[in-house]
């Protein structure tokens, strides 16, 4: 579904954040992407977002040269993937659903299918009941399920997700996790960057490696550092 | 992609809550819009007076082309073919000077012995013109003057010179203030967007994710900037509407011989012509922040 051809990048300041990244995620993957701080995951996320356009290489989505996209079909683009942020992103001063529903009023869609998605999307994270609260009353698990409702109500074919447990406690993480796999058996391919070596190491599932913006590693059901 | 109704909605409330978060910067941008355009909507009407009056000056102005006394009747001839061919002159009319001292002594009426005493007639051949435009009668007269037989030229050259000297220093400090007035409207409306895109931007970086598309986001903002040109231009309406049908009510008493303009169909160009004004300047005013502070 997202292949990468040597895909290169160099930031303005001549730091190499990717360097001749070839990947294949197919449909379905459930994909962790680990490796030290500045190793590139950031950069790799965003590249496949197209937030930003590789130095060097090609990034194709279902078919389509990302590199090459035009710019009025960035956002088209964009609604089929589902961003999940370490930081939740939501807007303190709506409800719950409102911000659920924010993710389908700014793609047009009718407030009739809005009505419908939105609640289910919310129940798939199990937040029902909590629509008409507002973030800052929720705990940070719970708001980051929010995130992700307000993620996969558009029905994404890719959830890229960056660090998403990265402010949560251990049980928290974990409850999110199945979740996550919840989701990916759905059918929805999961990108995830992320340092819990040890959700990693429990989950089984694909993990890339990258280290000093090159691939280091790329093994089915693997754990979060092999030589360890 | 259709637009949903939910879009419309989240234009509106969106729009809405700037508006009201931006309080003061938002009554600031309507009340310059508002005194510009009413200084305006003020020359405008004054201009329309002003052109009203000069229409009826110029139907009564005429330019009275003197004779020599020793012209015969085909020099007259030529002379009258003359003006009739000169650029701006839309009517020639001959007085004879048997004609010209007839209408003297009616309007002299009771006093007319005062003439008893004149052995002959002392007045000349004259023509009478009428000019298309009154801003002519000075080029019109100096070239006449030029003409063999012509011994003078008169015309109501000091109320001209002074009509066309006032509507000129209106027409300049009007169009100045105006101009530098709707400047500083366009500019004080794109500092308000500017503050509103500031207050969401973490909302605007949430919508590119959200894929909202470049329009969807740009469009509150404009809408927002329109809001203030329309509100500011309405406002500015009102006010001078209110003012003008005082102030020709007052001239009705006070000075009723002049030709006031009070009829709807000529008003009513002028109130459209600052609404529409008023969303011109909303919508570039909006125009410059969404395109330098909303790079989407």
């Amino acid at each position: 579904m997202v292949r990468l051809y040597n895909v290169t990048k160099i930031y303005k300041n001549n730091s190499v954040a990717l360097n001749n990244v070839t990947l294949h995620i197919k449909k379905g993957d459930f994909v962790f992407l680990v490796g030290p701080s500045g190793a590139g995951k950031t950069t790799l996320v965003k590249l496949i977002f197209r937030e930003d356009l590789p130095t060097r290489g090609q990034i194709v989505f279902n078919g389509k040269n990302v590199v090459r996209m035009r710019p009025g079909e960035i956002p088209f683009y964009r609604r089929k993937i589902g961003m999940v942020f370490q930081d939740f992103r939501l807007l303190p001063q709506r409800t719950i659903y409102d911000n659920v529903a924010f993710a389908l009023q700014v793609t047009g869609t009718s407030n009739h299918w809005i009505k419908k998605l939105a609640p289910e999307a919310l129940k798939v994270v199990g937040l029902e009941g909590k629509e008409k609260m507002r973030p800052e009353q929720l705990s940070g698990g719970e708001q980051q399920r929010v995130c992700i409702a307000r993620a996969i109500v558009n029905n994404p074919l890719l959830l890229i997700a960056d660090e998403p447990t990265g402010n949560l406690d251990p049980g928290t993480s974990c409850d999110l996790m199945n979740l996550f796999q919840e989701i990916n058996g759905r059918g929805t391919t999961i990108v995830m960057a992320t340092h819990a070596w040890d959700i990693v190491d429990s989950m089984k599932k694909r993990v890339v490696a990258l280290s000093g913006g090159k691939l280091v590693r790329d093994e089915e059901s693997g754990a979060y550092d092999h030589g360890a | 992609m259709t637009m949903g109704r939910s879009a419309i909605g989240y234009y509106f409330k969106e729009t809405i809550d700037s508006l009201v978060r931006n309080n003061w910067l938002s009554l600031a941008s309507i009340g310059v819009v508002t005194v510009s355009l009413f200084i305006l909507g003020c020359f405008l009407l004054v201009a329309i007076n002003t052109s009203a009056i000069i229409n009826t000056l110029e139907s009564m102005l005429e330019i009275n082309v003197f004779l020599e006394s020793n012209l015969d009747q085909s020099e007259i001839k030529h002379l009258n073919e003359q003006l009739k061919f000169l650029p701006g002159v839309s009517e020639v009319e001959f007085v004879s000077r048997e004609k010209a001292l007839e209408s003297m002594l009616t309007s002299l009426g009771s006093e007319k012995d005062i003439t008893d005493n004149l052995d002959e007639n002392p007045l000349p051949d004259s023509f009478r013109l009428k000019t298309k435009n009154v801003e002519l009668a000075p080029q019109i007269a100096a070239n006449i003057y030029k003409f063999n037989g012509v011994s003078n030229v008169i015309y109501g050259q000091k109320i001209v010179e002074r009509l066309l000297v006032v509507t000129h220093w209106i027409r300049t400090t009007s169009l100045t203030s105006i101009i530098v007035l709707g400047l500083a409207a366009v500019f004080l409306i794109s500092i308000t967007i500017r503050v509103s895109v500031f207050f969401r931007r973490k909302e605007i970086g949430i919508m590119k994710y959200l894929g909202a598309t470049n329009w969807f986001i740009r469009f509150p903002f404009l809408l927002e900037g329109l809001v203030l040109g329309f509100s500011g231009a309405l406002l500015a309406s009102i006010i001078v509407y209110l003012g003008y049908t005082i102030v020709i009510d007052k001239i009705a008493v006070s000075m009723p011989f002049l030709p006031v303009v009070a009829q709807i169909d000529k008003l009513a160009p002028v109130y459209l012509g600052l609404l529409v004004l008023g969303l011109l300047i909303g919508a570039a005013g909006s125009s410059i922040s969404v395109h330098r502070f909303l790079k989407v």
